[in-house]
């Protein structure tokens, strides 16, 4: 069994938090320190941003987290090696790589899922890369026993919904709203009735992000989802925190989020 | 050759293009496409869009044969394909209209663009208060800063200019910003796209809308030079000039197209907007594969010109399938190149050049001597240069 579906398994029922981080924000040196972190706070599994030049479908908060990064050059090999040392003293919480295309694509499918595997990575979600065009990539992610993670937003119809069922594997990430990560428009009742409707196709567990900001909407989220994902807030507490208290800060706001949900 | 059909019903030509988005904006696109292929095959629409062409874009753009920089130069006979003539001073005009009036068949009252020079930009907010719609131009704040008349203009007309602080702030940084406000707005938000780039539907949609420009040059060029032209040359930031031109004209055997791209501070140095000839990779970027300038972790690089409406690092993916076919050639001309060459045509023709143009012009100028007096060089001249005096007088240490 996947680290994943081992994950959803252990909780039975219970609801999975998915806190996100970009690596490399504030500091590459931090990263994985953050990582145990959000683990001693609760997280069941962990989101990792790739740091990219150009996050279209991210709010500022991660853009500025992204361009943090960015200022200390680091790259696809550099979050693997974290990963990979993250993996030295945790072996069950699976490891979700979140990003763009281009720097998977540049590093060669078959080469990357084969890095991933190796430094202990559990699934990839590649933003820009539906499946009209992942046939490649995800066929490289599954020989190499990862889980491509797909998106479901508000704007994709049945049709479509039947077609990314047939391909994710692990989740699949419902964008809670119309925008960017971080964007203030969240409609609770809105999205229940989304994840009630994807239930009649999709067999994975349904994660929910964008657009959860605390404690009360990440419960109300998790009512009907499998599992929550907080991205933006996270980012603006490593933003407002120092490197010293950034580990703190971040396990004290995900032991938080995590008494919350169901 | 066989004949050219392209992109195919995925959006792809060859290896290049596709629709790499996030999935909020899937349906999005699908919904343009669909519409897309009802207005290809209704000749109303069409017969509206040549309408407007014609009436208000002041459609054909003349073809000007330029006698005098021909002569000095002692070769290839040089004539201009004379966009700058249209209405906006460009050949983006022709592309905002036919987006709008799909966007007005789509039932959408608010409309986005991006624009590195302002070119597109103007040409945006131009269809938008011709047909009354609501217009948000994102812009990167480094352009907005080296290209402030059309930042005004774009105001006149109504437009709300959004500046762009994220990245290197500049046209790619504007693209971002215009995504992300689509995929916020998307019920009611059509975006004008400016160039040949971008998911499909765009690259096909933007092309065919200024195939105009090589239609009527087909038509026009036997009449005022007696036949077709040997080379036809344009410049190439994200491509859409070029694409205009060359699209009629690649089933026409015994014409070259050549692409001009910028070749900033020169290729060598490493600071140039040039992806397509200055041996860059391919990579994904703005929900396409294309030629990309990029670093070995795959993070975009910055880009280097003098002209804003050439800083891009990608490309449109139709020119890296016509690049590696080798039915159009790709070059490089410097700032100073391109410089000389604004100004000669100045002197020489009367004419004031846009600095994206003043690329294709000055290739021109370096390979007309080479050639015999019998042959002749199209030059897609893509915009006026009004635009960029406060840049070249800068540069000249005059403060206007």
């Amino acid at each position: 069994m996947s680290r994943i579906a081992a994950c959803f398994a252990r909780l039975d029922g219970k609801k999975a938090l998915i806190p996100f981080i970009t690596a490399g924000d504030p500091h590459p040196a931090l990263t994985v320190e953050l990582m145990h972190g959000l683990v001693d706070g609760g997280a069941d599994i962990i989101e990792l941003g790739v740091p990219f030049s150009d996050p279209m479908a991210d709010g500022p908060v991660i853009q500025r987290a992204s361009e943090r990064a960015l200022l200390h050059k680091v790259g696809l090999r550099d979050v693997l090696a974290m990963v990979a040392q993250f993996r030295q003293t945790n072996t069950t919480t699976p490891v979700v790589l979140m990003g763009y295309l281009n720097p998977v694509f540049v590093m060669g499918y078959a080469s990357f899922a084969a890095q991933a595997r190796e430094a202990g990575v559990d699934g990839v979600l590649t933003v820009d890369c539906p499946p009209e065009e992942a046939a490649e990539l995800s066929a490289a992610l599954i020989a190499a026993d990862l889980d491509p993670v797909f998106l479901i937003a508000p704007t994709t119809p049945e049709a479509r919904v039947r077609e990314i069922a047939r391909h994710a594997r692990g989740y699949v990430y419902y964008v809670s709203l119309k925008g960017v990560t971080g964007a203030g428009n969240l409609d609770i009742d809105d999205v229940a009735r989304k994840i009630a409707a994807l239930r009649a196709h999709i067999q994975v567990p349904i994660g929910v992000g964008f657009g959860i900001r605390d404690a009360a909407t990440a419960k109300a989220i998790s009512v009907t989802a499998d599992a929550v994902v907080v991205g933006s807030r996270l980012v603006q507490e490593i933003e407002a925190a120092t490197e010293q208290t950034a580990k703190e800060r971040l396990t004290g706001l995900v032991a938080e989020l995590k008494a919350a949900i169901l | 050759m066989e004949r050219y059909d392209l992109p195919d019903a995925n959006g792809h030509f060859g290896p290049y293009g596709g629709v790499y988005v996030a999935e909020t904006l899937m349906a999005a696109l699908d919904e343009l496409k669909n519409e897309y292929e009802r207005v290809k095959a209704d000749p109303t629409f069409w017969e509206e869009f040549r309408h407007e062409l014609k009436h208000y874009v002041g459609r054909p753009s003349p073809i000007y044969h330029a006698r005098r920089w021909s002569e000095q130069l002692g070769g290839a006979q040089i004539f201009f394909k004379r966009e700058d003539l249209n209405h906006t001073g460009a050949h983006k005009i022709s592309n905002a209209i036919g987006q709008a009036l799909l966007a007005r068949r789509m039932g959408k009252k608010r409309v986005i663009a991006e624009t590195g020079a302002g070119q597109h930009g103007v040409a945006t907010a131009t269809v938008a208060a011709r047909y009354g719609m609501e217009c948000f131009v994102y812009m990167g704040a480094e352009d907005i800063k080296r290209q402030s008349p059309n930042v005004f203009r774009m105001k006149l007309l109504g437009a709300t200019v959004v500046p762009v602080e994220s990245g290197s702030k500049t046209l790619k940084d504007a693209l971002n910003e215009a995504m992300r406000d689509w995929v916020t707005n998307v019920d009611s938000t059509f975006y004008i796209l400016g160039t040949a780039a971008g998911p499909h539907p765009y690259p096909m949609m933007v092309r065919d809308f200024l195939s105009v420009i090589g239609e009527e040059s087909k038509e026009q060029m036997p009449e005022v030079a007696g036949r077709q032209p040997d080379v036809v040359v344009a410049c190439v930031g994200g491509g859409s000039n070029a694409i205009g031109m060359f699209y009629p004209y690649i089933n026409v055997d015994g014409v070259r197209m050549v692409g001009v791209e910028a070749g900033g501070h020169g290729i060598a140095s490493g600071m140039h907007a040039a992806p397509l000839s200055g041996g860059a990779g391919v990579g994904v970027l703005h929900g396409a594969k294309s030629y990309l300038m990029q670093d070995a972790n795959g993070q975009v690089v910055e880009t280097h010109s003098v002209s804003a409406g050439l800083d891009y690092p990608g490309v449109g993916p139709e020119h890296s399938y016509l690049k590696d076919i080798g039915r159009a050639e790709y070059v490089a001309i410097d700032d100073q190149e391109a410089l000389s060459a604004f100004h000669d045509c100045c002197h020489l023709e009367g004419i004031i050049p846009a600095l994206e143009s003043s690329h294709a012009l000055a290739w021109a100028a370096k390979v007309a001597p080479t050639m015999g007096k019998d042959k002749v060089i199209l030059v897609n001249l893509s915009g006026r240069g009004d635009k960029d005096i406060n840049t070249v007088a800068g540069l000249a240490g005059i403060t206007l």
